[in-house]
């Protein structure tokens, strides 16, 4: 599909970067740093800048054995966006996680949008695949960790840089279908044979995939949803070849697939809201590596949520306080040990309990009650893991 | 209160709803605590032993987590590999499981020399690799392969402070006493890292005694700890500098990391870790039953081999200075008969001939294995009656002496050895 995509894609960008070509700003070097169009046009352009950060308190135990209670600051996000004229809009991200520990520019995109059916989006993108990876901000999840699935099937926050188009069709009355194909540099060689001794999708992000792809072979992928009032519905994949199976030029290793497809959905009724996606991976290990790595992958999470108190507390008059569960389960290795045909374990299976209050919508003050027991490849008794967890999220 | 009250008013429904929600959840968690109590420590293996000082506690930590450590590509993994960390293959310090087991194989020369074939490869098969890079083969003109389950490491920091002549005082190789036993120690060549002890390690041409493994190659831990990480997870250390390669492609071929891959210090806080782990526990040992196998495991004479209580020497750390233990081991070889022949051999032990298997741990093998039992070197036996029908050649007349037992007396037999 790519192959046909890409020329596409590459002309359509082309031709617009010839265009802005023609309208470059002619000027000395001297003065190019205030001959800025944000200096220039600082009365006209619409630039915004805005945010979130996020920060909680974890008290763990695992099988008895407690690290004690302990506070993170995990994100602090900030956000800059610009209209640049009629459809074409500017949005980046920069994220800081846990202080100055990892900073990560997780979006910056330029949208042309030709009409609403039709847009083309290039830069560093957010990836189409399942509901949350694009819909991740913290404050508008009620529960504090994100779900399993969604951060390690689904690599979440997973961002790539590349190019692709997106758009909206009115179907029949109150239902439309929206649409995203993306061709992006794709995820790289750890998701196997890196530091969590399974086949891990997240270690397949690399520094370097900014810059360039690691085999020349972008990945692609693509959702479609169904909106309704009542919700949404979509459906989402993503597929990669993700090994270096050549180095300059000379294939030195055959060419490793992984896909990944997902399931999600999202609705309200009665008040009550329910959301989750469900997503399933194929990833062609070497058959040397077998069983260690396992070559395909399943997950879930549903959240339940349900508002117990609607009104005016103290100085918030649309104060709003949920209740929430969430199930969720991860299955890192789908299969059978050959030696001795009992089943590959290697699973999590989560319960979070939880409230949220919302002084105010794009705030939140977060209590989770949350327990998981995990089972390690070969089915020893499960590790049982339990704690509390008080934080707060907000957009700024 | 007036909030209280206009929120009682106007939200029944809502409070109901919360109220069956909390119930709901109360009723799904209260089958166990809100965090969860730790298992009892007569049933985990990875405790330390008692004993240690705080300051040897925090030392023992320190290597807990490099055991656990994962290495991937980009650490050196490799190239050819059986696994990619300690704790993968001795999970939560125990017995291992038959997927993650070792191949080891070489060749009878017409001389009765062993080959370990390391030209090819030998002794042992890393049947895994990085990516782009062929994992090995058995060398096709190998005589001898034999498959080992990893062992538990709990317990030897005890094993190996037993002094050489306490081993010694055991054998009986021209079987002097009559009852069909005759263990031998396994002289094995030391590496050049090895710094034996005046007074504890008894040099023999050169050689040393080995005691660990199931074929008793390997004189100390810190030697085990080195090799593993060379031969099982492809790491390159101070003391093993060169790095695997599979021998078709040939040397200087490899991972892209340079050598050594780790310090010196690293490999010694792992020595440390596995020299401070407890002895498995015992549980039931005062049951009558238990009690009534054990003296049936003297009666029929399997403490011939399976001798039940050591005595270390002298060790700088306390908790292991001078202390009686319990392994059920005499660290010697025996000829186990040619069932257990698998024609592959280390040092100066014959190819039948392995090491007394300590058995303590026995009865908790399973809690590291998957629920299920895997017993002697390659894990053929899947229940201890089964592991004793293979006890052959030095060993016959004990195994004949539990084919005799009374259904009963055997039943306490096994009662004891699963309270080991």
């Amino acid at each position: 599909m790519y192959k046909v995509l890409l020329p596409v894609l590459i002309i359509i960008f082309c031709v617009m970067t010839n265009a802005q070509d023609t309208t470059g700003i002619k000027i000395p070097s001297q003065d190019a740093i205030y001959t800025r169009p944000f200096i220039l046009e600082v009365n006209k352009l619409s630039t915004s800048i805005g945010g979130y950060f996020e920060g909680n308190s974890n008290y763990f135990s695992e099988d008895g054995v407690s690290e004690g209670l302990s506070f993170e600051l995990r994100r602090f996000n900030i956000f800059l966006y610009s209209s640049l004229g009629s459809g074409i809009k500017f949005l980046s991200e920069l994220e800081f996680e846990h202080g100055t520990e990892e900073i990560a520019l997780e979006t910056a995109l330029l949208d042309f949008q030709f009409s609403p059916m039709f847009a083309l989006r290039g830069g560093i993108l957010l990836i189409p695949l399942g509901m949350f990876n694009q819909n991740h901000d913290s404050p508008r999840w009620d529960i504090i960790d994100r779900p399993l699935v969604s951060t390690q099937i689904i690599p979440s926050t997973l961002s790539e840089v590349g190019f692709g188009v997106y758009g909206r069709f009115n179907l029949v009355r109150d239902l439309s279908l929206t649409y995203s194909a993306y061709l992006t540099n794709g995820l790289g060689d750890g998701i196997i044979l890196n530091t969590e001794g399974k086949t891990f999708i997240p270690s397949g992000k690399r520094e370097e995939a900014f810059g360039e792809d690691n085999n020349g072979l972008p990945a692609y992928s693509g959702r479609i949803a169904f909106q309704h009032s009542l919700g949404e519905l979509g459906f989402s994949f993503y597929h990669n070849v993700y090994n270096s199976f050549r180095i300059e030029g000379i294939e030195v290793d055959e060419k490793r697939n992984l896909s990944i497809g997902a399931a999600d959905f999202s609705t309200t009724f009665f008040d009550i809201t329910l959301h989750g996606e469900a997503a399933y991976s194929i990833i062609d290990v070497p058959d040397n590596l077998s069983e260690i790595f396992g070559d395909e992958q399943w997950g879930t999470f549903v959240d339940v949520i349900y508002p117990v108190f609607k009104g005016s507390v103290f100085l918030f008059n649309d104060a709003i306080l949920n209740s929430i569960f969430r199930f969720e389960y991860v299955d890192f290795n789908i299969g059978d040990f050959n030696s001795t045909g009992q089943s590959i374990g290697d699973e999590i299976t989560a319960l979070v309990f939880g409230l949220g209050f919302r002084p105010v919508s794009n705030t939140v003050i977060k209590a989770n009650y949350r327990r998981h027991w995990t089972v390690d490849a070969i089915g020893n008794p499960k590790i049982h893991t339990a704690g509390f967890q008080f934080g707060f999220a907000s957009y700024f | 209160m007036k909030i209280l009250r206009i929120y009682l008013r106007e939200n029944n429904f809502r409070l109901l709803t919360l109220l069956s929600g909390f119930l709901l959840s109360m009723i799904i968690i209260s089958c166990e605590e809100f965090l969860p109590s730790a298992p009892e420590s007569s049933e985990v293996l990875n405790e330390p032993i008692e004993g240690l000082t705080s300051s040897q506690l925090a030392a023992h930590l320190q290597g807990d987590e490099q055991f656990g450590k994962i290495f991937g590509a980009e650490d050196g993994l490799g190239p050819i590999f059986i696994n990619t960390s300690c704790e993968n293959c001795h999970i939560a310090d125990g017995k291992g499981h038959p997927f993650i087991q070792l191949t080891r194989f070489g060749k009878m020369n017409l001389d009765g020399t062993f080959d370990p074939m390391t030209e090819y490869g030998g002794p042992q098969l890393q049947q895994r690799s990085i990516s782009g890079y062929p994992p090995e083969e058995i060398y096709s003109e190998a005589t001898g392969i034999s498959i080992f389950m990893p062992p538990a490491v709990t317990g030897l920091g005890l094993i190996e402070a037993v002094p050489d002549q306490l081993i010694l005082s055991y054998a009986d190789p021209n079987d002097l006493n009559g009852d069909g036993i005759s263990g031998v120690p396994n002289y094995v060549d030391p590496p050049d890292y090895f710094q034996p002890k005046p007074g504890f390690h008894i040099s023999n041409n050169g050689k040393y005694i080995g005691r660990f493994g199931r074929k008793a190659g390997v004189i100390t831990i810190l030697q085990q700890v080195a090799q593993a990480y060379l031969q099982d997870i492809g790491i390159t250390s101070d003391f093993l500098t060169e790095d695997l390669y599979n021998y078709t492609m040939g040397s200087g071929t490899g991972d892209k990391v340079s050598d050594p891959e780790l310090s010196a210090s690293i490999v010694k806080s792992v020595e440390f870790y596995i020299r401070t782990l407890k002895p498995p526990p015992r549980r039931n040992q005062n049951d009558a039953e238990v009690i009534a196998g054990e003296n049936i495991f003297k009666q029929i004479n399997c403490s011939g081999c399976h001798i039940s209580t050591l005595v270390s020497g002298p060790s700088e750390i306390e908790a292991l200075n001078q202390k009686e233990f319990h392994p059920f081991t005499d660290m010697l070889m025996h000829d186990m008969g040619p069932e257990l022949d698998d024609y592959y051999t280390e040092g100066s032990a014959k190819t039948n001939e392995w090491r007394t298997t300590p058995l303590w741990g026995l009865g908790i093998g399973e809690s590291s294995q998957g629920g299920k039992s895997f017993f002697l070197h390659d894990g053929r036996a899947k229940t201890i009656e089964e592991a004793i029908s293979f006890h052959g050649g030095e060993a016959s007349n004990i195994r004949n002496s539990y084919y005799n037992l009374s259904q009963a007396d055997k039943q306490k037999l096994l009662q004891f050895l699963e309270s080991l």
